[in-house]
């Protein structure tokens, strides 16, 4: 099958596939603010949003430093469109109850932890940087998460009907973090980019002992057939973007 | 049955935190959680938004025992006349730096 | 003379466990509540241009204050809990109407610039407001609002830049600046309540020390400090009576026609329905969310137990 993007072989566009998990992921959950099921809430989820958007800001600035002519954050962020996107389809979907957010939000946190561990070692000092400061952030994240998956698997039984139905709805998109198939192998072996299969096992053995606790079954696996990573999204990017961006576009040229 | 501390997101936590090392942790308000350890991080993200502490501590409101303001005057008053605690008491000669 | 009346003479604070007329407390949790649910619904009309933010500094700007929002409301609703009241109560009280929050936010936000209006002249007059109450008698209301207050500031800053960006930007920019300044000027003007002579709790609360000026001089205190900003800004103030009073050295602004504000008030703005059926929605909808957080804190209770 064709795929949209040529494989991702530089530093900027694999800068650009992570800054875009954050942003997209930083852009769902702002749509909970103000709507969160306690305030104290509302505070924790505006602060892990803000966390992913200062990341995705740091790597698409890094991202457009690289190219000529240089693009800046914004130009990567909202004149760029929906199939050009690298983001996994799993931060793009909609948001379902407060559930599928935390599950959602356990994964992706689990994945930029192994991640961005490992990134703070690369070669390209900027990454490893970049890296050093959100693996903190994504740490937190991951706790946040964790702790609310305990509740909500180990809490009521409606609770745990709602958090077992979130996993098994996002489990099938949890598979794409690994595949590195639009990662040109030199980018890894060079030492710039972390194999996404590298990333796996540990991933996948946190989420099981917080699933284990938190009385939730893994669900088989039934991986989606997706390439968000290659630009072939879900239909839910192209109506997020729309929001995202139409603002911007609709005067162009302009400052803010 | 659900209790009604769950209808507003749990019990009542004095929140204190330590704003930077060599200071003591301060009352600095209260936070609402179900347990410990969701009360700690509420209050890491409603208290130190602004890098205002580097340690925290919660304790559950209920669990505080406090003097009553109706026992001021016999807790604090008796105090008052104990002038010789305090080194100004004492008349020395400033030469000597004591 | 009682001991909280020597309090108040002496200029002292008052804290939660001291004694105090029913009134002053009725007062405090009745300000105090409105306060904190002004912050959360407040959220809203701001929050509602965070998905559309057009750049990524605006966006975590606008994000940085509708959480400040939520954490002030925090800050408030744990003062009012000093009071022995319980959020809960406060908040069923906000949901079935039975308490208000500042009608500001029941004004739409239309366009971007909206955002910057909010952060000038709302945040604006709401700093004005909450100055003097880092003062206010009792003790933990204006511990409150030294936290609210210092917080505050970047968000006033935050809405004149925006808008001297969008006035000095394209020909539609300045437009949509000058618009929102148009809608927000005489809501901001309300924002300080009836006129001193019309206002019905102002002068015991004066005694009291909750309040410590009048709604009309702090009314001015913002005119005067906002003219020349809007001079700055290059926008007008919609006030074709706006003159500057050489005597008294003050702005003297035209009259302000109040029937819209008790209009508002009343529940006739044009998001009241809206903005306090988003709050109850989103109550409501996580309560499954805060019952399963108890029922689990109850489990590991138990489980604690039987260890021990």
């Amino acid at each position: 099958m064709r795929s949209t993007c040529e494989a991702v072989a530089t530093e900027a566009e694999y800068a650009v596939a992570l800054a875009d998990d954050a942003l997209v992921a930083s852009q769902r959950l702002v749509e909970w603010v103000a709507r969160a099921p306690q305030i104290e809430e509302d505070v924790a989820i505006g602060n892990i949003a803000l966390d992913l958007l200062g990341q995705a800001r740091l790597l698409y600035q890094y991202a457009g430093s690289l190219t000529d002519p240089p693009r800046t954050e914004d130009d990567l962020a909202y004149f760029r469109d929906e199939r050009a996107f690298r983001n996994v389809c799993l931060v793009e979907r909609e948001n379902g109850d407060f559930a599928v957010t935390m599950v959602r939000l356990l994964v992706l946190a689990a994945y930029q932890r192994e991640l961005y561990d490992r990134l703070a070692r690369s070669v390209d000092p900027t990454l490893a940087a970049i890296a050093a400061k959100a693996v903190k952030e994504v740490a937190y994240h991951r706790d946040h998460a964790r702790q609310w998956v305990l509740r909500l698997g180990d809490g009521t039984p409606e609770s745990h009907r709602r958090t077992q139905t979130a996993l098994e709805a996002e489990w099938p998109w949890v598979s794409e973090l690994f595949d590195g198939g639009w990662l040109a192998p030199a980018l890894v072996e060079r030492g710039v980019a972390v194999a996404p299969a590298s990333l796996e096992e540990p991933v996948l053995a946190f989420l099981r002992e917080v699933l284990d606790e938190a009385t939730l079954a893994e669900p088989d696996p039934r991986p989606a057939v997706t390439a968000g990573r290659e630009g072939r999204h879900t239909e839910a990017l192209g109506h997020l973007l729309t929001e995202l961006q139409h603002l911007a576009r609709s005067h162009p040229g302009a400052s803010w | 049955m659900v209790s009604a501390s769950s209808t507003t997101g749990g019990e009542l936590w004095e929140v204190f935190v330590r704003p930077r090392r060599g200071l003591a942790h301060v009352h600095v308000g209260s936070i609402h959680a179900s347990d410990a350890a969701m009360a700690l991080r509420n209050a890491r993200d409603v208290y130190t938004r602004r890098q205002e502490g580097v340690s925290l501590w919660v304790v559950p409101a209920a669990e505080v025992r406090a003097s009553s303001p109706d026992e001021q005057d016999s807790f604090f008053d008796p105090a008052a006349d104990k002038a010789y605690r305090h080194p100004t008491f004492y008349e020395v000669p400033d030469a000597l730096h004591l | 003379m009682s001991t909280f009346e020597e309090l108040i003479a002496a200029n002292e604070r008052v804290e939660p466990r001291d004694d105090m007329p029913d009134a002053y407390r009725a007062t405090l949790v009745r300000q105090i509540a409105q306060h904190a649910h002004s912050e959360i619904i407040g959220m809203q009309p701001e929050g509602n241009w965070l998905t559309r933010a057009p750049s990524l500094r605006r966006k975590a700007i606008l994000l940085a204050k509708v959480q400040d929002e939520a954490g002030h409301g925090l800050y408030l609703y744990a003062a009012a809990e000093t009071l022995g009241v319980s959020r809960e109560e406060l908040l069923d009280a906000l949901h079935a109407g039975r308490q208000k929050y500042s009608s500001i936010f029941n004004y739409p936000t239309l366009s971007w610039a909206d955002i910057g209006a909010i952060g000038w002249l709302v945040d604006g007059a709401a700093i004005v407001n909450q100055v003097p109450l880092c003062r206010c008698s009792y003790g933990p209301y204006a511990r409150a609002m030294v936290r609210v207050c210092k917080e505050e500031s970047f968000h006033q800053r935050q809405g004149f830049e925006l808008l001297h960006t969008l006035s000095h930007g394209t020909e539609a920019q300045h437009a949509m600046a000058q618009d929102a300044v148009d809608r927000w000027w005489w809501p901001s003007l309300m924002m300080f309540g009836p006129p001193d002579d019309a206002s019905t709790h102002s002068a015991q609360s004066m005694e009291w020390g909750i309040k410590r000026f009048s709604n009309d001089t702090l009314r001015q205190r913002f005119v005067d400090m906002t003219v020349p900003q809007a001079e700055a800004l290059g926008l007008t103030l919609p006030d074709p009576d706006l003159r500057w009073d050489e005597e008294a050295e003050t702005w003297r602004h035209g009259e302000i026609d109040f029937t819209e504000l008790f209009e508002v008030v009343k529940g006739n703005g044009p998001c009241n329905a809206q903005r306090l059926g988003h709050r109850v929605q989103a109550h409501e909808d996580g309560a499954w969310v805060r019952e399963a957080a108890a029922a689990y804190a109850r489990k590991q209770a138990e489980k604690g137990r039987a260890v021990a």
